[in-house]
């Protein structure tokens, strides 16, 4: 197999942007992914399989057969987890990764965000740090993301977010019902409602059309295509170059190493079974935070006995996603019109700023709801079967609102993935296994955010409301996961530098949501993307054209 | 059970069977209350799984949940993603039919109303993990999508007031504004 300048290993949303930025610099590019290339066509509406709703199964991989995780619960019983059980902290498996099925809200982290340890201190049994980079250094960065995925929305109403260049390039997308009854609500609560920005087209954008208001959006490919991922943005660009080829169905078993602790490429597994070895130049991974610790934990050699990157145990630990918490309210009137993408407004009063709270998050109105979403969020004493579960489906569907946010959680090293010693996957590879737990005071603000919420659904009219506000024994890492490759400048204390390159391999990077030293009080993709924009720069900056030099 | 499963295959061999003979074979069809054509369970074992996702969702002036085809739905899922709750349901529904029998001498599906519901709360006490397991199951048969043999002709949309076809393509755009061409 010809040798490559760079293999990327996950076509998601950081490794599409690095493949896209590499390949235009005039990089020879192989992009691997594990999963399959979905398009619109594989938009199949359906309640029960898709990448939210997993009862049958993830619509978008990876499939249950062969993929399992382990984790340990509080006292440190280890449970297996299939794919599509929570357990499992799933994030999707295909061309595009999450952004192919995700409900598409592209937040910027605000300023307090990159600088979570100067702001509030860390608390005791906590590992929280500032990030090398700041909120300044990205703005570039999320513009960039901003305008090339394509960004609607609208932060004109909250004066709490960072300085920003220019507004987004797509106005929102119409406000809803729910956006409606919520907002005067906030006002006379003296919050800054506004419109959430999201990776989706309000407008007609990038060639395609804007998004149809349909029912099936978060956890769904979009049928019309007006949702925004790197599989209909930057891979086609990418793929467009010539320089980048991308391979399906491609499992990375190990990234191998030569005598002098270099990189020289990446043994895998094809879509035949084959095992393949494709050599480089240099190998970014972008496997998001569980996929890639574990790749550099099974990456070990005689230099690396620990996995590469680890020299100093950090690889797979400060493991994070978000604590969500927020309230239901029911109403006496009709709240639910029937059109998506149904989050439409959000707060983000309440992220930073309370005393005696490390942080905070965002809070806004959730996804349009299926049917199957309301089994079991009727309101309290509402028996769970029979005739009476039956008449409150039908009183309580269109007439209820969920208000919920992302709780910033506060990191703790013991919050950790590492390989299991004994379970395999179905390439027989040893399989995630995750431990720990963030650090408690992230519940202490989850309860305060719900109550948040709750006022907010009383103020908007709400006849009767209910908390959400559990204290999950396991990390919450799912969708959101981050952390386990942390960006930082001491190499004791954290897995790759300011450019996300490994401390003590200078042609392997990881640039996803590994790196990310904390997680931000709201959806990570943008940050991925926004971090992905800036590594690739300075990537391609210090490239030297026959072999990498940083 | 195994005996009984015969039974199951026995009758749906006469039901192939007579069915080239005309319409005799329809009525043998129908008497079970079934198609004939279950892929896991056996026709003793829908007979008494019947009662109780009824139970768990009663007819009204809307369908019950085997009028809108969730046997349908768990049967084929004990095909496909359910195989791991085959036993669970094997076992669960004989349970049933041994304590129904004991408490009211008969078989579940010929009770009133009031006797399933007593036999199905009791069920829910005294062994809630196969409860819990077949009552989700009812409700996503009931309430998910119609391509999963459940949730027939998309009737819990309908019940709840969602447009059934959805409405698709709204326009975002103000048609009136510009010049008329």
């Amino acid at each position: 197999m010809k040798r490559v300048n760079a293999v990327v290993i996950g076509a998601g949303a950081a490794g599409g942007i690095v493949a896209k930025e590499l390949a235009i610099a005039g990089l020879s590019v192989v992009l691997l992914e594990r999963g399959k290339w979905y398009t619109a066509n594989d938009c199949r509406k359906d309640d029960l399989r898709n990448q939210r709703t997993t009862i049958l199964g993830n619509a978008f991989g990876p499939e249950d057969e062969g993929n399992l995780r382990v984790w340990l619960d509080a006292k440190g019983a280890p449970h297996t987890a299939m794919a599509s059980e929570g357990g499992y902290q799933n994030n999707a498996a295909c061309v595009g990764g999450g952004t192919l099925s995700y409900g598409a809200q592209a937040w910027r982290y605000m300023p307090q965000d990159f600088r979570m340890k100067s702001t509030y201190g860390a608390p005791v049994g906590s590992s929280l740090e500032d990030w090398p980079i700041t909120y300044d250094d990205l703005e570039p960065f999320y513009e960039k993301a901003e305008y090339e995925i394509g960004i609607s929305g609208d932060y004109s109403g909250t004066p709490f977010h960072g300085p920003r260049r220019r507004p987004l390039p797509m106005p929102p997308v119409p406000p809803g019902q729910e956006f409606g009854i919520l907002e005067p609500a906030a006002k006379r609560l003296g919050l800054h409602p506004f419109h959430i920005p999201m990776a989706r087209n309000s407008v007609p954008y990038n060639g395609r059309g804007p998004c149809m208001r349909c029912r099936w959006c978060c956890g769904f490919a979009c049928e019309v295509d007006a949702k925004n991922g790197s599989q209909n943005t930057v891979i086609p660009v990418a793929l467009g170059t010539g320089n980048c080829d991308l391979r399906t169905e491609c499992m990375v078993k190990e990234i191998l190493t030569d005598d002098r602790g270099r990189a020289r490429g990446v043994a895998y597994i094809d879509s035949d079974g084959h095992l393949q070895e494709q050599l480089s130049d240099l190998v970014v991974v972008s496997a998001c935070a569980v996929e890639s610790a574990r790749l550099l934990l099974n990456s070990k050699s005689r230099l690396f006995p620990n996995g590469l990157g680890n020299r100093y145990d950090q690889v797979g630990r400060n493991l994070q996603g978000h604590h969500y918490t927020g309230a239901i309210g029911y109403f006496d009137f009709d709240t639910y019109d029937d059109a998506g993408p149904g989050a439409s407004i959000a707060i983000s009063d309440y992220n930073h700023g309370t005393p005696g709270l490390v942080g905070g998050g965002m809070l806004a109105n959730e996804f349009i709801r299926l049917p199957i979403h309301t089994l079991d969020r009727l309101p309290p004493n509402t028996p769970r079967w029979g005739l009476a579960h039956k008449q409150a489906m039908r009183q309580w569907h269109k007439r209820s609102i969920v208000i919920i946010g992302p709780t910033q959680q506060i990191p703790s090293a013991d919050a950790r993935v590492t390989v299991d010693p004994s379970v395999i996957d179905k390439w027989g590879l040893p399989v995630a296994r995750f431990s720990g737990n963030v650090h408690p005071h992230t519940f202490e603000i989850g309860e305060v955010q719900g109550k948040r919420a709750d006022a907010w659904l009383k103020e908007a009219g709400a006849i009767h409301t209910s908390i959400m506000a559990g204290k999950p024994d396991s990390v919450s890492a799912g969708q959101h996961q981050a952390g386990t490759c942390r960006m930082g400048n001491d190499p004791h204390s954290s897995v790759v530098n300011r450019n996300c390159q490994i401390h003590d391999v200078d042609n392997v990077f990881v640039i996803d949501s590994s790196v990310h030293v904390t997680n931000g009080g709201f959806n990570p993709a943008l940050t991925i993307m926004a971090v992905a924009y800036m590594a690739s720069e300075a990537l391609v900056r210090n490239w030297k054209g026959t072999g990498f030099r940083s | 059970m195994l005996s009984n499963r015969k039974q199951g295959l026995l009758t749906r061999r006469q039901f192939v069977a007579a069915g080239a003979l005309g319409s005799a074979a329809l009525a043998i069809g129908c008497k079970t209350g079934n198609r004939g054509d279950w892929e896991y369970l056996t026709d003793e074992e829908a007979r008494i799984l019947t009662p109780i996702c009824d139970q768990i969702v009663p007819a009204d002036e809307f369908p019950s949940a085997s009028q809108a085809g969730v046997l349908n739905y768990i049967d084929r899922q004990l095909m496909r993603h359910y195989r791991r709750y085959r036993h669970a349901y094997r076992q669960g529904l004989e349970d049933v039919e041994t304590a129904t029998q004991k408490r009211f001498g008969a078989e579940l599906a010929s009770l009133s109303q009031q006797q399933q519901f007593e036999i199905v709360s009791e069920l829910e006490r005294q062994n809630p993990s196969f409860f819990n397991l077949v009552r989700s199951h009812t409700l996503e048969g009931y309430y998910g999508s119609p391509r999963h043999g459940g949730n027939r002709d998309a009737v819990s949309w309908r019940m709840l007031g969602l447009a059934e076809p959805p409405i698709r393509g709204r326009a975002q755009y103000d048609l009136t504004k510009g010049s008329p061409s």
